[in-house]
């Protein structure tokens, strides 16, 4: 892949075309900033494309240009009659041939990228994420590690992280539009696979790009990328978590104690299968608050009570508990940091 | 015409003429005010979802309301207001380039179009019913099939119901074209209109019967407990996807082939010049027609069918570019050499060209499988189907109607209010659209209900809301034009533009019987071989006769009416049995008048030489 498009890469046109594309967007968010392996194949592809295409519209528009300076009706010519040509031959074998040269040019690395993009996972020792989208939120596992997520998916840098993909819903689609493309998540048997490969430590934001109900828009998550170290690092702590453990402040405790009685049905602290709710064991490091609202206490009991207001139509019910003691479990959630690798650790 | 009539015979005579015609002149004026009412609609739902993308955090609409207006967007664009529009220029169009009275199956024509109406109104009565469909056009499972409310059942029978009109509509025209020509029309002799609209034909009768089984399945699921797509109970949701896909790609050159045709039409005659390459054209529209069959999974490269299926699908799909240059170029040398006058009509062909080789561009480009991981479900692709939809059908559909407005009603369309129609639309739209190429790739996936702010996509979605606004007044020009020309316009002569096509031999607008005697075609562009041989009009190939005409009738209106009235009882039997009544009723009806049809003889009546000769007078 790099191979061929090494070559390409000199040519002006490309190199240009490649600036004026990377002046767009946000770095963790543009598919024209690629920081994984998939953006780049992709961007590769679609510099290489846009080339060929932008060659064909210069073509098209060249002709249309002098057709229409050249040939428009004059005044005093009006019962003028031109030449009734029916055709030649000659013109129209280029213009049939060469298009199907372009489109070989281009469907060659098109099938190369699609395989290429496909690979799956060989090795025992590779590390396997099950990922599951949610109305409105993303779980994930990691597969034989027994660790539990919600929200923020953490892998290492430079390493490949392979996510088996499903629903437990409606359709989903999971994007990480500076890493790699996205795949749909199906609800029942239809599972599907991807891979992550980042090049650079960094949190990445993504998006819900399937239609899934009212707050589809705001399906947001984020994949944090880590040094391998720290991300083993981080590994063995979210392993060695005490789901139990007492927070420091009274408050805190009061939190907690809160917490198991009115939420503990829908949010798991620890490793534990999927559930109704996100998965709660390092809250207190969230990049976001579901997914969308800055992670201060403030909007954390805002959130509590009222989740509906933020993302409508989501499965979390309001009113389960008073404001006051929303912000008492709101300190205990804060506080639930198990690891010292958070997204911090990332933007360094 | 038809006006003047009306006011002598009173607004009853005049609706009643309406509701029973199955007049193929009149059936087009049906389908181009339903077909532009509900245009009007879909614009409407447009422009209030770029007030609410116009700034970051928006909360200008509810999330819930954001659902069912881009869904209705969608919906009524594609099925209420192109299909529609397309098949009014068919009706106006087809039966006077062949040469014929009228269509195959006029019966047909008429209830083709009142099963659309009924369908289209029915799917928007869901607005004031407790709320419209919000799954999105495609309306994918499970989220349509658990949609909370009726809002996905106006959608399923809605377009049951329209889709049955369509099938019919598509049905007729190829059986007209086919049998209705007049002698010497043969097939490599017919307008490109004709040809495109005869291909079109053939891939609604194809395309049409999966989405009909899509929605039925759909139906079963969500109104009477089957489980084709509820995956608890062993159902599969791609299985929706798939029909809906093998309808819905060739419904896209459903809509675009007819344009492709009228386009053709336009710059030859708006050239002076014979279509260049006419054999390669036809040749091109029935290889696109063809291919379109083959592409439908390009639509679903994300959801997970694999490497080889994937590639496969890709290739075919860029295939379908080849034919589409092919048409693009012949255009380019069709104007070559000629002597191109500025109309409005050819205006908008000529926006047309870079327009939508810019939206086929995109779409090879999202024809790259493992690109299109990026692309897909953005806003790039909402940029890129706005401008071959856009850009193609749309553009296609004022061009069309502003060449063939004087054969509609009998006036030239002012020229000065069809450019100022032009150019704000067209610059609207590339300001619209343009900026949502980058958009997508920037990181905005569509349907979504806000955009959040630092996000970089504010100033995108600002300019594109803007463009949305030069197109609302483009389009209110447009309604100025139409409501001037009948004014204050005079009235067109026969062949306004030095015309090449049958239509232009007969006046504007033609007589119900269209034409006197059936005209001998010699050759392509059969109106302007005997103008270049110094006569006027065409030669008769027959002598003046009887002309046999079908009678109107109501029964196809009621017959719509009966559908309409059962698909309310489908809808909400799911509540309470007793609806199921209605259900009965409907039927009931809808059966009663196809028995009505089949028992009574109608052996239509005869316009008698005697009287055709005293209208020769005048
Ligand atoms: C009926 C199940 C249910 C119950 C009970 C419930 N939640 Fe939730 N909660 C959810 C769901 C579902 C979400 C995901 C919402 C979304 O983002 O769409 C959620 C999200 C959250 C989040 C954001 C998580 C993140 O990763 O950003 C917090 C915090 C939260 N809930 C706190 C609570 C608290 C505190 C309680 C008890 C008072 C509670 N929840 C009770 C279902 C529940
Ligand atoms: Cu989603």
């Amino acid at each position: 892949m790099k191979g061929w498009m090494g070559k390409f890469r000199a040519l002006f046109l490309f190199s240009s075309l490649a600036l004026v594309l990377s002046g767009c967007g946000k770095e963790n968010l543009s598919a024209l900033k690629p920081e994984g392996y998939g953006a780049e194949v992709i961007l590769d592809l679609m510099i290489l494309s846009i080339a060929i295409m932008v060659f064909v519209f210069i073509v098209v528009m060249a002709i249309y240009t002098f057709v229409l300076v050249r040939y428009r009706a004059k005044k005093g010519q009006e019962n003028y009659i031109p030449k009734q040509t029916e055709g030649n031959k000659a013109l129209e074998i280029i213009w049939t041939v060469i298009p199907i040269i372009l489109l070989l040019v281009l469907a060659v690395p098109t099938v190369q990228a699609t395989f290429d993009l496909a690979e799956e996972s060989t090795k025992k020792s590779d590390i396997q994420v099950e990922v599951t989208g949610s109305q409105f939120w993303w779980h994930f596992e990691y597969k034989g590690q027994e660790i539990s997520t919600s929200q923020d998916l953490y892998i290492p840098e430079g390493e490949r992280v392979y996510l088996t993909m499903k629903s437990s819903d409606v359709i989903h689609s999971f994007w990480v539009p500076s890493i790699a493309g996205k795949v749909d998540t199906n609800p029942g048997d239809n599972e599907n696979s991807m891979y992550l490969e980042a090049y650079e430590e960094g949190v990445y934001w993504g998006h819900c790009a399937e239609l899934c109900g009212p707050a589809h828009s705001l399906m947001d998550f984020r994949v944090v990328v880590v040094s391998p170290e720290e991300f083993e690092q981080w590994v063995n702590d979210m392993k060695n978590v005490d789901p139990k453990a007492e927070p420091e402040t009274t408050v805190a405790q009061e939190g907690q104690e809160l917490f198991q009685n009115n939420c503990l049905s829908c949010h798991a602290i620890g490793s534990a299968p999927k559930g109704v709710g996100p998965n709660l064991t390092n809250f207190g490091d969230r990049t976001k608050i579901a997914g969308i609202l800055e992670p201060t206490k403030e909007n954390l009991v805002d959130w509590i009570v009222n989740p509906d207001e933020f993302k409508p139509g989501n499965n979390m019910p309001s009113n389960l508990v008073s404001e006051e003691e929303a912000s008492k479990i709101a300190e205990y959630l804060m506080q639930l940091q198990p690891s010292k690798i958070t997204p911090e650790s990332a933007k360094e | 015409m038809s006006t003047a009539v009306a006011q002598k015979k009173g607004f009853g005579a005049f609706l009643w003429d309406y509701l029973t015609t199955v007049d193929h002149k009149k059936i087009a004026h049906l389908y181009l005010v339903s077909g532009g009412l509900f245009f009007l609609l879909g614009g409407l739902e447009a422009m209030i979802i770029r007030i609410q993308l116009m700034k970051p955090d928006n909360e200008f609409i509810s999330a819930g309301l954001y659902n069912e207006m881009l869904t209705m967007h969608g919906t009524t664009m594609i099925f209420l207001a192109a299909m529609p529009l397309i098949f009014a220029l068919m009706n106006a169009v087809v039966p006077l380039q062949i040469g014929a009275r009228d269509v195959a199956f006029p019966f047909l024509n008429s209830l083709g179009f009142w099963l659309f109406l009924a369908g289209g109104v029915i799917l928007n009565c869901s607005w004031f019913m407790g709320g419209a469909p919000d799954a999105g056009w495609t309306a994918y499972a499970p989220l349509s099939t658990t949609s909370p409310g009726h809002g996905v059942d106006f959608y399923v029978i809605g377009l049951q119901i329209a889709g049955a009109g369509t099938l019919i509509g598509g049905i007729n025209f190829l059986v007209t074209i086919v049998n209705m020509r007049a002698p010497g029309m043969s097939y490599m002799r017919m307008p490109l209109f004709t040809w495109a609209v005869f291909v079109t034909s053939t891939l609604i009768l194809f395309a049409f019967p999966a989405l009909t089984v899509g929605l039925f399945l759909m139906m079963f699921d969500r109104m009477f407990g089957s489980a084709f797509f509820d995956v608890n109970a062993g159902g599969n949701v791609i299985i929706w996807e798939h029909l809906f896909w093998i309808f819905g790609h060739p419904e896209v050159y459903i809509l675009i082939l007819p344009l492709f045709g009228a386009f053709s039409d336009i710059f030859s005659t708006f050239s002076k010049k014979r279509l260049f390459g006419y054999s390669a054209m036809v040749f091109a529209t029935v290889l696109i027609g063809f291919l379109g069959f083959m592409v439908w999974a390009h639509h679903m490269f994300t959801t997970g069918m694999g490497p080889v299926a994937n590639s496969i699908f890709a290739v075919t799909t860029m295939a379908i570019a080849v034919p589409t240059g092919i048409k693009i170029f012949n255009w380019l040398f069709t104007m070559w050499g000629g002597a191109i006058r500025m109309t409005t009509a050819m205006l908008w062909s000529i926006a047309f060209i870079p327009t939508f080789t810019i939206g086929g561009m995109t779409g090879v480009m999202l024809a790259s499988a493992a690109a299109d991981y990026q692309y897909h479900d953005t806003y790039f692709v909402v940029a890129h189907f706005h401008y071959v939809i856009v850009g193609g059908v749309v553009f296609g559909i004022f061009a069309s109607l502003h060449y063939w407005w004087p054969k509609m009603f009998g006036k030239v369309l002012n020229e000065k209010l069809g450019k100022l129609t032009f150019w704000p639309f067209f610059i609207g739209f590339h300001l619209t659209f343009f900026i949502q190429h980058f958009l997508g790739l920037m990181g905005m996936p569509r349907r979504y209900w806000k955009f959040l702010e630092g996000q970089g996509l504010e100033t995108g979605n600002m300019i594109s809301s803007i463009g949305a606004f030069f197109m609302a007044f483009g389009t209110i020009v447009f309604l100025i034009n139409v409501v001037y020309t009948a004014v204050k316009e005079e009235k067109a002569p026969a062949d306004p533009y030095d015309g090449r096509t049958l239509e232009w031999s007969i006046p504007s607008p033609p007589p119900f019987y269209n034409f006197k005697q059936t005209p001998l075609v010699r050759g392509l562009d059969p109106l302007w071989v005997e103008k270049s041989e110094g006569k006027k009009g065409m030669t008769p190939a027959e002598p003046l006769g009887d002309i046999h005409m079908p009678n109107s009738s109501i029964l196809p209106f009621v017959m719509s009416l009966g559908l309409f009235i059962a698909g309310f009882g489908f809808i909400y039997q799911v509540d309470n049995i007793a609806w199921l009544s209605l259900v009965f009723i409907g039927m009931g009806i809808t059966l009663g008048c196809m028995l009505i049809r089949s028992v009574k003889d109608d052996l239509g009546y005869h316009v008698h030489k005697e009287d055709l000769e005293e209208e020769g007078g005048h």
